[in-house]
């Protein structure tokens, strides 16, 4: 038996498939993950995602600490609320986790950080904390429900506290508030609009209810990997982990190198990586014939070498099997796949595959 | 849980066996097996015409989730498979004993009914599972 989050009862009650996730029972789907992957692409789903980590940090040079512990600078938040994706890294550049930090105040930011790397992240921040005599706060006792899909935030919207809908309902993109008791956030992993709510655990079952009510279908994390694989959003431990750097996972862009001076952990390493000209790429692959492709699978590129698949799977919107896949350096936009011993034709494709509804690339294009 | 089809014989790998009046047996995969692997997106069948040994690789069904080999549960010659699963793998979800069987061959031996199981006996594979 598992972690169970304060909603476990509210999906056994729903019906789910309850499977162990990084020691977390928590639901795989509620019947069908195909139905549950469309509704959020055309109505609205959400998301348990409790088991998700959240550490608020405070001090008076917190702002400071959080340049030098993530590659990515909190100096580009400017406004209260502001969200930024970026990976946090050791001194060899491998990531320790992908997270989320949202700029409070001057003296407080959040992050959320992934729950099967919990334990190594909070140790990490510890140590790192210390020497700039920052507080870190671990939330366990709230709740976190992400309510994704284009009419999510419509439908949602009477089961935010009533003084503060409106401000809430006017969040730009990367953006959140406190409403009332509940942290109101415009971000999510699916490629939909959406909010991400943190509630604490005695009301989070009610803002489940209320969302059911409200016309939202409750969604499972088989639905969430591949709306995530979808808009080519990067999941932890299999696109990219300790021995990975954000530079061979497509993370370039959440890598602020400006500054120059900015010293922050694993710097040095990711410059000499770059200076090596080393150039891997990070790639969307789409499959052409029959099958599926999974996680792990070898891909071949005729004359330059082999890369591997790292997030593998079937896209529901496209009806046709579509991976990420860490690649050799080279010009080229075919390869193949090593299903079961057999070589199946892949294109290499611009990511993401999908975003708000709309498939991105054209998947009828076939050898010139 | 759905009962049963009273007629069928099991596997402990969650296939099911059809004698038919020709001698041939169709096969499929249970309803726990489907279930468990969720919405299936692809069967791999192999050819008509091809032969199987029994416990040999005989076609693999991949859901959103996983792939997941079925293996045939006695030996013999595929003498059909089911081609609606190319276009519409999802019928095996929704008629896992009939419009998604998937394979028929025609055994190579007479069938030895004690290494199969019959539904209670399943049913008790299953109920184990369950709990």
């Amino acid at each position: 038996m598992g972690s169970k989050t304060p909603l476990f009862d509210s999906h056994k009650a729903a019906g789910a498939r309850i499977v162990d996730f990084g020691g977390w029972d928590m639901p795989l789907h509620y019947g069908s993950q195909k139905e549950e992957h469309h509704c959020v692409r055309q109505n609205a789903g959400m998301f348990d995602v409790s088991h998700m980590t959240i550490v608020d940090l405070s001090g008076d040079r917190v702002r400071a600490f959080l340049q030098y512990l993530l590659a990515n600078d909190v100096a580009r938040l400017e406004d209260y609320g502001k969200a930024l994706y970026t990976c946090m890294l050791n001194a060899d550049g491998g990531v320790i986790d992908d997270l989320i930090v949202y700029y409070l105040s001057d003296s407080d930011y959040r992050l959320i950080v992934n729950a099967a790397t919990r334990d190594k992240d909070l140790a990490w921040i510890r140590e790192q904390a210390e020497a700039y005599e920052v507080q870190v706060v671990e939330r366990s006792e709230l709740a976190m429900v992400a309510v994704q899909g284009p009419v999510a935030r419509e439908l949602a919207a009477p089961c935010i506290d009533a003084e503060h809908r409106e401000a809430a309902l006017a969040l730009k993109p990367f953006y959140g508030l406190q409403a009332g008791d509940a942290f109101v956030a415009r971000t999510g992993y699916t490629g939909e609009d959406g909010w991400e709510i943190c509630v604490p655990a005695a009301d989070a079952a009610a803002l489940w209810d209320c969302l059911m009510a409200a016309g939202v279908s409750p969604c499972g994390l088989g639905a969430r990997d591949t709306l995530r694989l979808e808009a080519a959003m990067n999941l932890y431990g299999s696109d990219m982990d300790e021995t990975i750097s954000p530079l061979a996972a497509g993370l370039n862009w959440t890598v602020a190198w400006q500054p120059e001076g900015r010293d922050f952990i694993g710097r040095t390493a990711l410059e000499t990586i770059r200076e090596s000209g080393d150039r891997q790429r990070f790639v969307g692959l789409l499959l052409e014939d029959r099958g599926v492709l999974r996680d792990h699978q070898r891909v071949v590129v005729d004359g330059i070498g082999e890369g591997e698949i790292t997030s593998g799977g079937f896209s529901p919107t496209m009806g046709k099997s579509i991976a990420l896949a860490r690649m050799p350096a080279g010009d080229y936009d075919r390869a193949q796949v090593d299903v079961r011993g057999k070589l199946l034709n892949v294109r290499i494709v611009k990511t993401p595959f999908v975003r708000n509804g709309q498939v991105q690339i054209d998947t009828q294009e076939k050898d010139q | 849980m759905s009962e049963l089809p009273g007629d069928l014989l099991y596997t402990k790998d969650h296939e099911w066996l059809r004698r038919e009046d020709d001698g041939s047996v169709t096969i499929g995969i249970t309803d726990h097996a489907q279930g468990a692997l969720g919405d299936l997106v692809y069967v791999e069948l192999p050819e008509v015409g091809q032969d199987v040994e029994e416990a040999g690789e005989m076609a693999v069904v991949e859901s959103v989730k996983a792939a997941s080999d079925v293996y045939a549960p006695i030996g013999g010659s595929i003498v059909a498979v089911n081609e609606d699963l190319a276009d519409d793998p999802e019928k095996i979800n929704a008629d896992p004993y009939g419009d998604g069987w998937i394979v028929r061959l025609l055994p190579a031996d007479a069938i030895d009914e004690g290494t199969l199981l019959s539904p209670d006996n399943y049913q008790a594979v299953v109920d184990e599972l369950d709990d």
